[in-house]
């Protein structure tokens, strides 16, 4: 079968057919540049501010569902056979408020007004989802927007207050969602899509197999999964990406399951896609989960990038390896496994051939008498890259320690072990002099940098203590608390 | 009267932002959202990549050949003066002709048919320098013998020398306060469309029309009266948009008049940061003398900033942070000195409180000191510090305070934040708390409203009457969230008794009203308010006059009440009576003036009466830290603000909560950071941490003080509300202090620099717990 060339979607009520998709466009230009739906702003163009939130909706194994995304780094390639959603959409057709957009009116949740929008447009999300949020939730999904006039508090009274305006049933996302899931199957004809101009090729493969097939021909392309990294590259460093293989509809690539011992979790799952199943078999993950970017970000990005892009202060690798997580690279139609700590090699330095992807991760499942934890260490508690992340976890029988395997991030040029103290607690009695002895080991195991993020001094600092920590957390003489709550 | 009482959207209400309806549906017009004129252009900087240097060449072969540049501007292409310094001191070039002078200065700026060409094409410029050594810091730069970057001031009262000979409890410290970047939603832009002659017109962002007309006619070589320049809002100000929007108004206006053709500038987020001001970084040096009760007897303090290459407007705001070095405390004897240091960093400019919090935050700091030292709570410290109402009311530039309201309002806070009590529990739980400390504090806030520069406390404003009795509302202000429009509209209303729905208010253009100051120093309403008020009350003299001598009636008997006038026995609906004014040839248009009264400032001999009035406030918020990691949370903060007779309850309530937040950011996680290149390094919300939602207070009270009314004839009695309760972030880092301060047993002040940054908690933890 030919490839097709154009990219297909539906935008607000319309079927689009965007011929000629180069790998770099963006959405947010795309709305505001080609179709003027200036409503969606760009405040920050990396992803991190919201003001050009977005609804996408996906057609995927559990049914049409509607998240928030960024569009000034969602590629506009990788929206094929998806319901964009934008501001503009959300008032009915006689013109009248939607409950969230009343709700903030009424509660004068906008002042200087352009954060607004993506606001309207997060808590449009979170009320279809959860039509009667917390304030925690409501600050959960607020994560991804920054609002620098209100302080917030008129936005998070408007958020809790939607559900007095109307009821997500009544939404015409929801009353017109059979009609648009047979829209969006309609679009969905299998085939390999090859948009573009030739030097700036965007492709979307139909399948995992076809994505193996399709790096064999473009061996140099660049993998785009949730493009929460790679959109940075074009948006802030100007780079090429084209040939671009997107892989974030792929179907194949989501599957997040128990498998006997094992949590399996597709290269494409994205960070939402895993929380479920990470906050039932892993709990000590959930908070961090709630940590790593914001709520746009985890909708987009997945744990495969996370991993791919070798990035020495990716929140995952660190919690994962100390999990003992093995991932599992593809190249053509052969396939090979390894510890997630080896595929590091080196800054910007992966295991990984040309023509290889990361197909899966599979992590191991707790052992009852396993202690695990995971901390992340950043400026701003939110949405923000972590100074220290480190993922820890050990055996303790009968009062000795057994199998500590301690990772780190930030704290040298890969995700890395922390071999000296691991070796300094196995075999030691579970005791402050042990946690303390393995403080001291940390110094050989890590120099870390100083950068903008972090001092090198008070990074070594807070990683070791870390494992004090750890240890007053799992310690039964320890009664009172030594980490803030989350909320 | 027969259907309604009273109007809809009268002074004193709570009426909604105008265009919140826009905000929230997408429709409300920022510059970049305007369309586009055919064969419009696009604008981009290119930017210099070192920190300070001879400038040689720049080479823009590569540049050129870009398919799509249509061409490069350089200081070749200015008609007029290659100048922008908003205090005409001549020392802030369009682009720099010989010296570069920080990292990521503009140094030309590429044209091409769209943003992404141009963007693209001005990386590929070939620029040709000897590098020069560099001064980032006010330090730094003091002692590689950089000069100051305008005029230095100081303040004097009493004599500091005998009372520093004579004490017996002195402290010196030195405190280094970070800047912060204004990280308004909407970055820079401006958008010029040529016109006939010399005209252009510029659509912008900007706080300061203008200043902007100015500049662009300035540097085009053109009379004042060629430009045009339209605001009609901004997506957030916060002083980043009083003077650096002059550039991208001169580039695109410059391009818009070469090319003949419409020009459009748009940073990128990145770029907005690194090549616009900031908030001063200053280096605060202190030396307090105090009694044995705590008593503050003398004050010598010296204020350098890191004013950036150019002066901007670093004289006023060094001048305002040491009018603010009192914040609300008697000084005896007191010698201030700024010095407004020239550094190889981008020019800093205004941010909301102008120098004040810089000012505010090196008096507590003083007073977390005394307490510190004598073991006091450090309430009961800056409660025998404030100012009095008979004696002890002088300000170090010799003003009288005369409005003190801190003693009611910080005596009402104290009890509904039920402080006392909620100290001792916190000290109790820290002695029971290893690892999670908490800290209390409660500080006030007296800030100075004026402009400091006279002459800008002035205003103008244009009302119209329409035939069918809608008005027009035009003034010389800019709306960029504050809810300014909403205000003077509602003053409006309320003057000609009609609903808040008959006015429309337009977009900010120097057509309308001339020679207009910048929306600042929090007295948009002040100023604009009272300019409107004045355009209304001429209308409404000619229409009563018209009124009594049509129906025969004396004035007293024409009463402009809810959407009707009583004229004698007989009541119209507003609209009809107008119409028949209209019909008489009553002229239903005017211009409003106002200038503030009775100010008056000596700037040489640092005295005078620079401020109109006094806005209060006060603060007490609670923290818990963690001492291993530095994180922290707000626990809970109350606020009890002073408006004076609030014009918008909610929307002031609104300025009051935002500003507190973006307060405590400055304080907390907002770190300017450059590597030693001299690079900003935290440029974009990915570096650059300003709070979120969940940063917030976990219980946040706001309110007014609702007994409060301005003593001085402000509009309605009302008060500034923009600046000052930014300074109530302070409660924060105070708070976090002594959170810090309970590792030793409160014995030490923890002198925490700003912001405190969890790693500043964490190093400040591990300094006291290995001191102690």
């Amino acid at each position: 079968m030919t490839p097709r060339t154009d990219i297909r979607f539906v935008l607000n009520g319309k079927d689009v057919s965007v011929p000629d998709v180069s790998a770099d466009q963006t959405l947010l230009d795309f709305l505001r540049l080609e179709r003027r739906l200036t409503g969606t702003k760009e405040g920050c163009a990396e992803g991190d501010c919201g003001a050009c939130t977005v609804l996408v909706g996906r057609l995927g194994q559990a049914g049409l569902s509607y998240a928030p995304v960024n569009a000034c780094i969602r590629f506009l390639a990788s929206l094929d056979g998806c319901h964009v959603v934008t501001v503009e959409h959300l008032s009915g057709p006689d013109g009248r408020l939607h409950p969230v957009q009343q709700a903030m009116v009424d509660h004068h949740g906008s002042q200087c007004g352009f954060c607004t929008p993506g606001f309207v447009m997060a808590l449009y999300a979170l009320w279809m989802q959860t039509p009667e949020p917390t304030e925690a939730q409501v600050e959960t999904a607020l994560q991804g927007n920054l609002c620098r006039c209100t302080g917030y508090e008129p936005i998070i009274r408007a958020a809790v207050a939607v559900s007095r305006y109307g009821t997500p049933a009544s939404d015409h996302l929801n009353t017109e969602r059979e009609a648009m899931t047979g829209r969006l199957a309609a679009l969905k004809d299998g085939r390999r899509v090859v948009s573009g101009p030739q030097d700036n090729l965007s492709i979307l493969p139909f399948s995992a197999d076809d994505l193996a097939e399709c790096l064999q021909t473009y061996p140099e392309a660049t993998i785009v999964a949730g493009a929460t990294d790679v959109g940075l590259w074009v948006t802030k460093f100007l780079r090429k990406i084209g040939p671009a293989i997107f892989t974030g509809h792929l179907e194949d690539l989501k599957a997040v399951e128990k498998q006997g011992q094992h949590l399996l979790i597709g290269a494409g799952a994205s960070y939402t896609d895993c929380q479920d199943l990470l906050s039932e078999h892993l709990p000590h993950l959930t908070s961090y989960w709630d940590r790593i970017a914001g709520w746009q970000v985890r909708n987009m990005g997945t744990v495969g990038g996370n991993i791919a892009n070798g990035s020495p202060i990716g929140d995952t690798p660190p919690l994962l390896i100390a999990l003992g997580a093995e991932i599992t690279l593809r190249r053509g139609s052969g396939v090979r496994t390894m510890p997630l700590g080896a595929f590091f090699i080196d800054y910007g330095k992966q295991d990984l051939k040309p023509d290889e992807f990361v197909e899966s991760i599979r992590v191991p499942l707790p052992q009852a008498r396993d202690l695990n934890a995971a901390y992340k260490i950043s400026k701003r508690r939110d949405e923000d890259i972590s100074s220290v992340a480190a993922g820890i976890h050990m055996t303790v029988e009968d009062g000795i320690i057994r199998d500590a395997r301690i990772a780190m991030g930030g704290m040298a040029a890969t995700p890395k072990r922390a071999a000296a103290a691991e070796v300094s607690l196995n075999g030691q009695p579970w005791s402050r002099e042990s946690f303390e002895a393995a403080a001291t080991a940390l110094a050989q195991d890590f120099s870390p940098l100083t950068d903008w993020r972090a001092s090198s001094d008070y990074r070594m600092l807070i990683a070791q203590n870390l494992l004090r920590r750890f240890f007053l957390e799992h310690d039964a003489q320890t009664d009172t608390p030594v980490q803030l709550a989350c909320a | 009267m027969k259907d309604t009482v009273s109007i809809v959207g009268a002074a004193h209400t709570d009426v909604n932002h105008d265009s919140a309806i826009k905000h929230v549906t997408g429709g409300a017009d920022y510059t970049d959202d305007i369309a586009l004129p055919q064969g419009a252009l696009h604008a981009y900087l290119g930017v210099s990549d070192v920190a300070h240097a001879k400038l040689h060449s720049i080479d823009f072969a590569k540049v050129l050949e870009t398919p799509g540049v249509v061409g490069v501007l350089t200081t070749d292409d200015v008609p007029g003066i290659n100048d922008i310094s908003p205090t005409h001191l001549n020392d802030e070039p369009v682009f720099p002709t010989d010296t570069i002078q920080f990292h990521g200065q503009p140094l030309f700026a590429v044209i091409a048919e769209t943003r992404d060409i141009a963007r693209r094409a001005a990386e590929l410029a070939e620029i040709k320098y000897e590098t020069l050594p560099h001064a980032l810091d006010p330090i730094e730069a003091q002692n590689a013998g950089y000069p100051h970057v305008t005029a230095p001031l100081k303040l004097e009262r009493g004599d500091v020398a005998p009372a520093q000979a004579a004490a017996h409890n002195r402290i010196r410290g030195r405190m280094r306060v970070g800047g912060q970047d204004h990280m308004y939603l909407e970055g820079h832009i401006a958008f010029a469309i040529p016109g006939e002659d010399d005209d252009v017109v510029v659509h912008c962002s900007t706080q300061h029309p203008s200043e902007a007309q100015h500049m662009v006619a300035h540097v085009l070589g053109v009379p004042s009266n060629a430009v045009v320049v339209n605001v009609r809002r901004m997506g957030g100000g916060f002083g980043g948009k009083e003077s650096q929007m002059n550039l991208f108004c001169v580039v695109a206006a410059m391009a818009a008049k070469k090319w003949n053709r419409a020009v459009k500038i748009r940073p990128d987020r990145d770029q907005d940061m690194t090549a616009t001001g900031k908030r001063h970084d200053f280096v605060i040096d202190y030396d307090v003398v105090f009694d044995n009760a705590g008593r503050i007897q003398a004050v010598e303090s010296s204020f350098a900033a890191r004013c950036g290459f150019s002066a901007d407007l670093s004289g006023p705001v060094t001048d305002r942070a040491l009018f603010h070095a009192d914040n609300a405390y008697f000084y005896p004897n007191v010698r201030l000195n700024s010095h407004p240091m020239k550094t190889n960093t981008v020019s800093n400019t205004a941010f909301r409180g102008f120098g004040g919090p810089q000012g505010v935050i090196a008096a507590e700091r003083m007073i977390e000191e005394i307490a510190y030292a004598t073991g006091q709570d450090p309430l009961d410290v800056r409660k025998a510090n404030f100012y009095g109402t008979e004696d002890r009311n002088v300000t170090p530039y010799h003003q009288v305070v005369e409005d003190s309201i801190l003693d009611r309002l910080v005596g009402e806070l104290e009890e509904t934040s039920d402080y006392r009590q909620r100290r001792q529990d916190i000290i109790a739980f820290n002695q029971s708390s290893p690892i999670l400390k908490k800290g209390i504090a409660l500080t006030p806030v007296k800030f100075g409203i004026s402009f400091t520069a006279t002459w800008y406390n002035q205003a103008g404003a244009l009302v119209h009457v329409y035939k069918d009795g809608s008005i027009h509302l035009n003034h010389g202000g800019t709306e960029m969230g504050q809810g300014l429009n909403t205000k003077v509209a509602q003053v409006v209303a309320e003057a000609f008794q009609v609903d808040f729905s008959r006015i429309k208010i337009t977009k900010t253009t120097t057509e309308k009203v001339p020679n207009t100051s910048a929306t600042a120093a929090s007295s948009g309403t002040d100023l604009n308010g009272m300019a409107a008020l004045n355009a209304v009350e001429q209308i409404k003299e000619r229409l009563v006059k018209f009124a009594s001598e049509n129906w025969d009636v004396s004035p007293e008997q024409v009463i402009f009440l809810a959407n009707h006038v009583h004229i004698g026995e007989e009541v119209l609906p507003f609209d009809a009576f107008i119409k028949q004014a209209y019909l008489a040839r009553v002229h239903l248009s005017a211009t409003g003036f106002y200038k503030t009264p009775k100010i008056h400032w000596d700037r040489d001999k640092g005295q005078g009466r620079p401020f109109y009035y006094y806005a209060y406030g006060a603060s007490c918020s609670e923290v818990t830290i963690d001492t291993l990691t530095g994180e922290y949370r707000v626990d809970r903060t109350d606020v009890l603000h002073d408006v004076g007779r609030s014009l918008n309850p909610v929307l002031d309530k609104g300025q009051v909560e935002g500003a507190f937040v973006q307060g405590m950011g400055w304080l907390t996680t907002e770190e300017l950071w450059w590597d030693d290149a001299g690079r900003l390094r935290t440029h974009a919300p990915s570096t650059y941490k300003i709070p979120l939602a969940s940063d917030r207070p976990r219980v946040f009270n706001v309110k007014l003080a609702d007994w409060s009314e301005n003593r001085e004839l402000t509009i309605k009695r009302s008060k500034a509300v923009g600046e000052p309760p930014f300074m109530l972030g302070i409660s924060v880092f105070e708070a976090l202090s002594m959170a810090v301060a309970s590792v030793a047993d409160y014995r030490e002040c923890p002198r925490l620099d700003a912001p405190a940054t969890p790693e500043r908690v964490l190093m400040a933890v591990a300094r006291l717990q290995n001191g102690a």
